[in-house]
Formats: C-alpha cells, structure tokens, sequence
C-alpha cells in the first residue's frame, strides 16, 4: 500500500472511532476544516509512526495545512530515508 | 484589596471590557450593576461553587465575588456532574452560582443564584473580606484535585509590575479562564488592559479573525493551541505583538513556527502549574531555560533543581489542597512541579514528569487510571500505560499489554480484534484525551524487587 492510501485509510479509522464526520480528501482540503480535531490529529500521526514506522514531524520545516501538505511531508520523508 | 479594588485603584474607574464572540461588557457597568441579580449579599461568607459554563460572564462573577464569598471554586467547562458533586462536598460548599437557565446544583446547596449573562443596575456592596480561589487540576482518580490560591498568589506575576501592566493592552487566550494559564491572562487584562475571550468549540480560523478584529496585542496558549493555529494557516491573520506559550513543554520546533509566522512579535515561553504558580517566562526563543538559573532565585522564584525534578518557592506558590492529605509543599517549603529536568548544551530542558504523568494537549492523563480500564477486560494479565511523544498534542498515551493467553503468532486478525475491544472499553469509560493511541501486546512487563511495575522515567 502506498503511502498516500495508508495515510487516507488512516483519517478514515481515527474520524470513525472519534465520531467525526471527514470530510472528502483532496489535497486542498484546509486540516481544520476536514472535521477533525486536535486530539485525532495527534492520534492519526501516532498511528502512521506505527505502520510507516517514522514521524517526518521530528525534521519538518513547518506544519502543514492542507492534506495535500500532508502527505508529501510523509512521501518527502520516505524518499530522504 | 479586592480584585475590583485593583480594578478601580487610586479612585479611578475600571477602564477595560471583556468580550466574546457575541457581546462586548465594559467593567464600567459593574460600578452599580451586578450579574448576580441583587443576591451578591446572599452568597456573602460562603463557600460558592462558580459554575457558569459562559467564560464571560464567569469572569464578571469572579471579580463580584472576590472580597464577599469566603470561598469561590472555579469550575471549567466539560467538568462532569459527577465530579462537580465530589468538588462541592471537598470544598464544603454552601452556595452555588449557575448559568441563567443551566444545569442545577449537583448536590443540595442552601442558596443557589443564576447568573445572567450581563449586569443588571442595582445596589452593590463590594468586598469585605478575604476569599480563597479554588481551581481544579486532574487526579489520579480522575475525581479533580482542588487547589487553594489567594488574589495575592495569582497577582505575584505580575502585580506592581509596570512593565507588565502597560495600559491599553488587548489580551487573548486559548484557554478556559477558570484554568489557571487561562486565569492568569484573564487577571492581567482585568488589571491592565482587556481581554477577548475564547468561545468552547469555535474553530480556531475563527476565533483568530476575532483576535485581529479585536486588535489582540497579547496571545497565549499551550504548545498544543499553537501547533493547531499554525497548522490552520490562520495564524498569519492576526499581528500580536506578544505570544506566549505554557502549559506544556515547548519544543523547538514550535518555537521556530512561532518565530515564522509572527516575525515581529516577542514569542515567550512560560513555566507555570496550578500548583507551584508562574515560574519564569524564557524569551530568547529557545527551548529549555538556561542552567545559570537553578539554584537563583529569578524574578521572585527560587529555582532548584537538585532533586532532578523542577521544584519551586515563590509568592505564587498556591497554600495549600482541600480535602486532601497530600501536602502541596516539601518541608523546604518548595512545590515539587514533578516536571523532570535534563541538562544539554548549557540548558534545562524539560524531559517528562515523575510518576508518569502524561500531558496531552496541556490535560494531564495518570497512566493508574487507564490501567485500571484496561486491566478490568478479561483477556487482560496486566498493563503499563506511559507517554508517546507526538508533535501534535506534546504526548499521547501508550499502551503495552500483556493477555492472559498471548494471541497465537501471525494470527493478525484475532490481535486486532482483541486491540479493538479493548480500545472499546477504554472509549467507553474514558474521556477521549485519555485512551490510548496505541496498544503493544508484549510478553511481560518488567517488575521491580519489591513487586512493582517499573516505570519508565518519561
């Protein structure tokens, strides 16, 4: 699985055990306004340390605010590493 | 002196406002206006449970209480009824201060007042006495600890300090204004300035127009608040000229995105808890304070970290607990933060808390708790419950448990199933902050001589 999908399947589990209604991810949607909130933010990261087994934050340059951003602040990382 | 005293000082009037998202209350209107419709003198001398959930009009019951009640518990919003009941009997109370037309007293009180959400011409008599200030901070048992500040200790920051009262400052804060970051930012602008106020659940591109609108100069938050501000690619809306982070530990990485997204304005970084009250504020924009300042007294605070831990004495220091036979203070008379101390390259950075007391988002999670949640399934030995680190929310809670009988190797599916339904437990008898992010099942669990789980440090 590649990592976008992992990242999307992600969003998905956090925002159905959180009980949040996601939004449809395109790579515009702004993160605040996909329906989720802090606490599933730190839990979707939580979980892709789990299966990707790194968290790009820890080097990142500045936070993202798309998903767009997002997910290449993952594939970014995977490709340096 | 009372808080409406400091207000009106030297015979002047109080010059400042407060405001939400839907109303601006000019402190003039409390000179002979009241929020407490003519019952002030009915919750004189009493121990009065302030549980308005409008931070608004909870301020404006703060400073009319000061000086009349003998005892006023600030109850945040989202504090269950369950607990609000535990709260009112620790503090004995006798009175209790609703929201007009909101949830009614947990337990039986002699005099209940409702609040109304502006004040209402009428007589006033303030002051006349002194009054404690309980704020609430989470305990193991997830029942909130209560904690005993005077106007004096929550002034100590900043009270005769003319730097730090600069007329004409606008204040904001992320926080609740019954917590106590939250409250000592509500105190400033009350005596130096005014203050807009955070509304529960507004998004946070929101409520950062409304700071811009409102010409905020001061704006603080925990790490927490600010990683979502900055992520909200909002942040840029608003030009305050002070930002402040506390709360939590601020990383560099924060730090840096401030500094980014706020190239003029001053980003400092304060050490404060409920319990041992505001430490110091670092201002060079580093992480960590510098190790020259243990064992100094800074800014009216004695530092020491001899102990490897953060342990403090100041005029901040709140007195005392109620109801609880815990001490807040050691024999030296130092409040022990819990917060540990790792010395790199010429600074102090904070690395964790003792007892293993996890901050997520600026909540504190007891890992006891959680065990015991996750120990009550029955495919459950036993479990440690510690801190992950996590750039979002400064940690979230870990899991490692051990089975009654292991799942058999590779058998994925039957692990996951068996991670769900105990996550489902947690859901269900947990707040959302505390239930863990991941679940390891592990072999074992390192014991230590005396037969007690092993901790890890951080």
């Amino acid at each position: 699985m590649n990592v976008r999908s992992t990242i999307a399947d992600t969003f998905q589990a956090v925002a159905r055990e959180q009980q949040r209604q996601l939004a449809a991810l395109s790579d515009e949607l702004k993160l605040l306004e996909s329906g989720l909130d802090s606490l599933s933010f730190a839990l979707i990261v939580a979980r892709l340390e789990e299966t990707l087994g790194y968290d790009p934050f820890e080097s990142a340059a500045s936070f993202p605010v798309t998903f767009g951003d997002f997910v290449r602040l993952y594939e970014s990382f995977a490709r340096e590493s | 002196m009372t808080l409406w005293d400091s207000l009106a000082r030297d015979g002047g009037r109080p010059s400042g406002a407060l405001s939400d998202a839907v109303r601006t209350v000019s402190l003039t209107a409390l000179e002979s206006g009241s929020t407490l419709g003519g019952r002030l003198e009915s919750l004189r001398g009493r121990s009065v449970v302030l549980a308005i959930p409008d931070q608004l009009a909870a301020s404006l019951a703060m400073i009319e209480l000061d000086g009349v009640a003998r005892r006023m518990v600030l109850c945040p919003a989202g504090v269950a009824p369950e607990h609000t009941s535990h709260v009112a009997r620790t503090a004995e109370a006798d009175a209790w201060v609703s929201g007009a037309g909101g949830e009614p007293p947990s337990v039986p009180v002699p005099v209940h007042v409702e609040a109304c959400r502006e004040p209402q011409p009428c007589a006033v008599t303030r002051g006349g006495g002194a009054t404690e200030w309980v704020l609430l901070t989470s305990g193991t048992t997830g029942a909130p600890k209560l904690v005993v500040h005077n106007l004096a200790s929550l002034l100590s920051a900043f009270a005769g300090c003319a730097e730090e009262l600069v007329p004409g400052r606008v204040w904001s804060t992320f926080y609740d204004v019954r917590r106590y970051g939250g409250l000592q930012i509500l105190l400033r602008a009350l005596l130096g300035g005014s203050l807009v106020l955070s509304s529960p659940g507004e998004p946070v591109p929101s409520f950062l127009d409304r700071v811009a609108a409102g010409g905020v100069t001061h704006l603080s938050g925990t790490p927490s608040h600010w990683r979502q501000a900055v992520m909200s690619g909002a942040a840029q809306r608003c030009a305050p000229a002070y930002v402040r982070l506390s709360g939590e530990i601020a990383d560099q990485g924060i730090l840096d995105a401030l500094r980014a997204a706020f190239p003029r304005a001053t980003v400092a970084h304060a050490f404060a808890s409920t319990e041992a009250g505001v430490a110091f504020e670092i201002r060079d924009g580093k992480a960590g304070f510098p190790v020259t300042w243990a064992g100094l007294s800074v800014q009216g605070v004695e530092i020491d970290v001899s102990r490897g831990t953060l342990r403090l004495r100041s005029p901040g220091n709140a007195q005392r607990y109620l109801g609880d036979a815990l001490a807040l203070k050691d024999e030296d008379g130092f409040v022990n933060t819990g917060d540990r101390l790792e010395l790199r390259e010429g600074r102090y950075h904070f690395v964790g808390r003792a007892g293993g007391i996890i901050n997520v988002g600026g909540l504190k999670v007891h890992p006891e708790e959680v065990e015991a949640v996750i120990n009550a399934h029955p495919a459950v030995r036993m479990s440690l419950v510690s801190a992950r680190r996590n750039p979002i929310s400064g940690a979230v809670v870990a899991a490692d448990v051990v089975l009654e009988r292991p799942v058999a190797e590779g058998d994925d599916a039957a692990g996951a199933s068996l991670r769900q339904d105990i996550l489902a437990a947690c859901r269900d008898k947990l707040a959302p902050y505390k239930v863990p992010a991941v679940i390891h099942f592990v072999p074992s669990l390192k014991m230590s001589a005396s037969g007690k789980l092993v901790r890890p440090d951080a």
